[in-house]
């Protein structure tokens, strides 16, 4: 096994748009890095960077001692999951799993043990001999990580694998990924938009925003000490609330609204406080007026969505935040709560360059 | 859905009555005498000399110098058929596979400049072709009847559309699994493609078997003859010299003429809807 090393790299298409602005990463071996971020961020062209399936512009990237910035994807020694699977349709699932080996010029019969061995692992034993549309799509997911473990590849990496499948089937699959990477301990590279995807899986995540990677470090690092406003935004569900303040020496303030408890902030500039939904609750003593639009009940617990008097957003609407409890807890509509915080679990950030202050 | 009517099926049946009507009458006189057909015209009954008439024609030698017979003619349009379908389907895969999958200089003009030969007919350019293929010695071979027919702008445009929609991950996942340029091709692309591949084979085989100006230029010795040119010279035959006109003959050919495409479409007519139809991904 061996990690992977990413040097200032860089890509940018002919037409001068800049997809990836200089990253740089060590990934050390065996360790499962979550590259997370919003659409069109940039995350599945490192991915496929990685992957030989996209140039490099600038910068390199080495797998282990090699650097394989002009080596064809096939000998980059890393397999790939694909989105919506890519099963040759064609082929039953042992010829799709045995290609890559054929190709390889692998005897017959370690192309045939090494097969059925993943099958074993992956519980699709039974359908080598269907056709991909004959499987459902957790199977079909099955049968390309199928083909994608037979390889013994020093690297795997997954294109946001459980994008196509239903909500409970994604939470087992994940669960499954996570459990099959502890156990090959393979260096793996997963790109997903889903926080939660990242959050559960990740040994480290890599936040990207617009081609750059804003933060990296274990997920709860990342949720409990955000290094900007775009990683906190980004990560934890629900999102976390976001006041657009200004401090006067003494007060966090918006409209109506004065919060205590902050110091050290400049003033001269706008900024952004930003709460956790769990962070807040009920209190008497609380800073926050909030009217309930909303009760969502989950189940174990309550999230409770509502507007903030005389306090505006950047559009000059009423600020809507949102507040986690327990079940018990079910207010009326247009109740109004009094809602207060730690001020040591709030966050400030500079709203020109999402910096963080505190 | 609701059973069709009987006014539905009524209309299907005078239809299918209108369309197949001419090929029996030219069946039916096909078995009559050549004495009975100039006497009486037309026949819509079969009359009594099938084998006698068919016989004359598959197996003894007629035409202007006497040197052919329809089994003959028959052999030279299968090979003309089959070689001009299976040509253009080779010639306009690879070439669909250049332009889909290459990143090379001048792709898409050469793709429209392949396209816009659909403009142009055979017609246009069989002076051309006909100094080429004489000039290069191969007149009268199948070889030069057929290859300067097989360069196929319609193929070649199918067959691109095909490849677009083939998704571009299994590529990716090809070249990942280490799949070499032409590996690609013959492993996935083909068997993917097998369908459109059956679709295209029967429309050329029918538009090969149907060919007429270009196998009578090229031809020139009556042993070459496809059957459709055969109709035609038999025909020519028939209304010169003393002999009594043998339209029972000429009726037998067309009926050897029309059977073999309508035996490929009966056969393949499962794959060649689909082909038209599906988009199988």
């Amino acid at each position: 096994m061996s990690g992977v090393k990413l040097k200032s790299v860089r890509k940018t298409y002919p037409n001068g748009a800049e997809a990836i602005r200089g990253v740089d990463m060590d990934i050390k071996s065996g360790e499962l890095i979550v590259f997370v971020g919003p659409s069109g961020c940039g995350k599945s062209t490192l991915l496929r960077m990685v992957a030989g399936l996209e140039g490099i512009s600038g910068g390199e990237i080495s797998i282990g001692d090699r650097l394989i910035n002009d080596v064809s994807p096939s000998e980059r020694d890393v397999a790939m999951v694909f989105q919506n699977y890519a099963l040759y349709p064609h082929m039953s699932v042992r010829g799709n799993m045995s290609y890559g080996l054929k190709n390889r010029k692998l005897p017959k019969s370690k192309i045939e043990s090494k097969v059925n061995d993943a099958a074993k692992m992956l519980k699709i034993d039974a359908f080598l001999d269907r056709q991909p549309n004959q499987l459902s799509g957790g199977q079909r997911q099955r049968v390309a990580m199928g083909r994608a473990i037979v390889r013994d590849p020093q690297v795997f990496l997954f294109d946001e694998p459980l994008s196509n499948l239903d909500a409970k089937l994604r939470v087992q699959m994940r669960i499954e990924i996570k459990k099959l990477q502890r156990r090959l301990n393979v260096t793996s590279i997963y790109v997903t938009h889903d926080q939660t995807e990242a959050m559960t899986l990740a040994d480290r995540l890599a936040v990207i925003n617009e081609g750059k990677v804003e933060q990296m470090g274990a997920p709860m690092e990342l949720y409990s000490n955000p290094k900007t406003l775009f990683v906190a935004s980004f990560i934890g569900a629900p999102q976390i609330n976001l006041f657009p303040v200004t401090f006067d020496g003494k007060t966090l303030n918006n409209g109506d609204m004065k919060l205590n408890g902050f110091k050290d902030l400049p003033e001269d500039t706008e900024l952004v406080m930003g709460v956790r939904p769990d962070v807040m609750e009920q209190s008497p003593k609380g800073q926050i007026k909030m009217r309930v639009d909303l009760v969502e009940q989950h189940g174990g617990e309550n999230l409770v969505y509502g507007s903030i008097h005389g306090c505006q957003n950047d559009e000059g609407e009423e600020l809507e935040v949102c507040l986690k409890t327990n079940k018990e807890m079910l207010p009326a509509l247009d109740e109004s709560l009094t809602l207060g915080f730690d001020p040591s679990t709030a966050f400030v950030f500079r709203k020109d360059t999402g910096e963080r202050l505190i | 859905m609701k059973r069709p009517s009987i006014t539905t099926h009524l209309i299907l049946i005078v239809g299918a009555i209108f369309m197949t009507l001419p090929v029996w009458v030219a069946f039916a006189t096909s078995t009559h005498a050549p004495e009975t057909i100039l006497r009486e015209g037309l026949q819509i009954l079969p009359g009594g000399h099938f084998f006698e008439t068919y016989n004359e024609v598959l197996f003894v030698e007629g035409g202007v110098m006497k040197k052919v017979t329809a089994a003959t003619m028959l052999k030279n349009s299968l090979i003309l058929g089959v070689g001009f379908a299976l040509g253009k389907v080779v010639i306009s895969m690879l070439a669909a596979y250049a332009i889909v999958y290459f990143r090379f200089k001048l792709a898409v003009p050469l793709f429209w400049v392949i396209f816009m030969t659909l403009l142009l007919p055979l017609e246009v350019r069989i002076i051309p072709s006909y100094k080429v293929v004489a000039d290069l010695g191969l007149l009268d071979t199948h070889f030069g009847l057929i290859v300067p027919l097989i360069a196929s702008a319609t193929g070649t445009f199918f067959f691109r559309q095909f490849f677009r929609s083939v998704p571009d991950e299994l590529l990716e996942a090809a070249r990942l699994d280490g799949a070499t340029p032409w590996g690609f091709f013959i492993d996935i692309l083909v068997p993917l493609s097998k369908t459109m591949i059956a679709a295209i084979l029967i429309i050329m085989f029918v538009v090969g078997w149907n060919q007429y100006l270009w196998p009578l230029i090229m031809t020139t010795k009556e042993e070459n003859y496809t059957l459709v040119i055969g109709i035609k010279q038999i025909y020519q035959v028939l209304g010169e010299g003393g002999e009594l006109p043998q339209y029972n003959k000429a009726f037998a050919l067309i009926i050897m003429a029309t059977i073999p495409p309508v035996l490929v479409v009966l056969f393949f007519q499962n794959w060649f809807v689909k082909g038209l139809v599906e988009s199988e991904k």
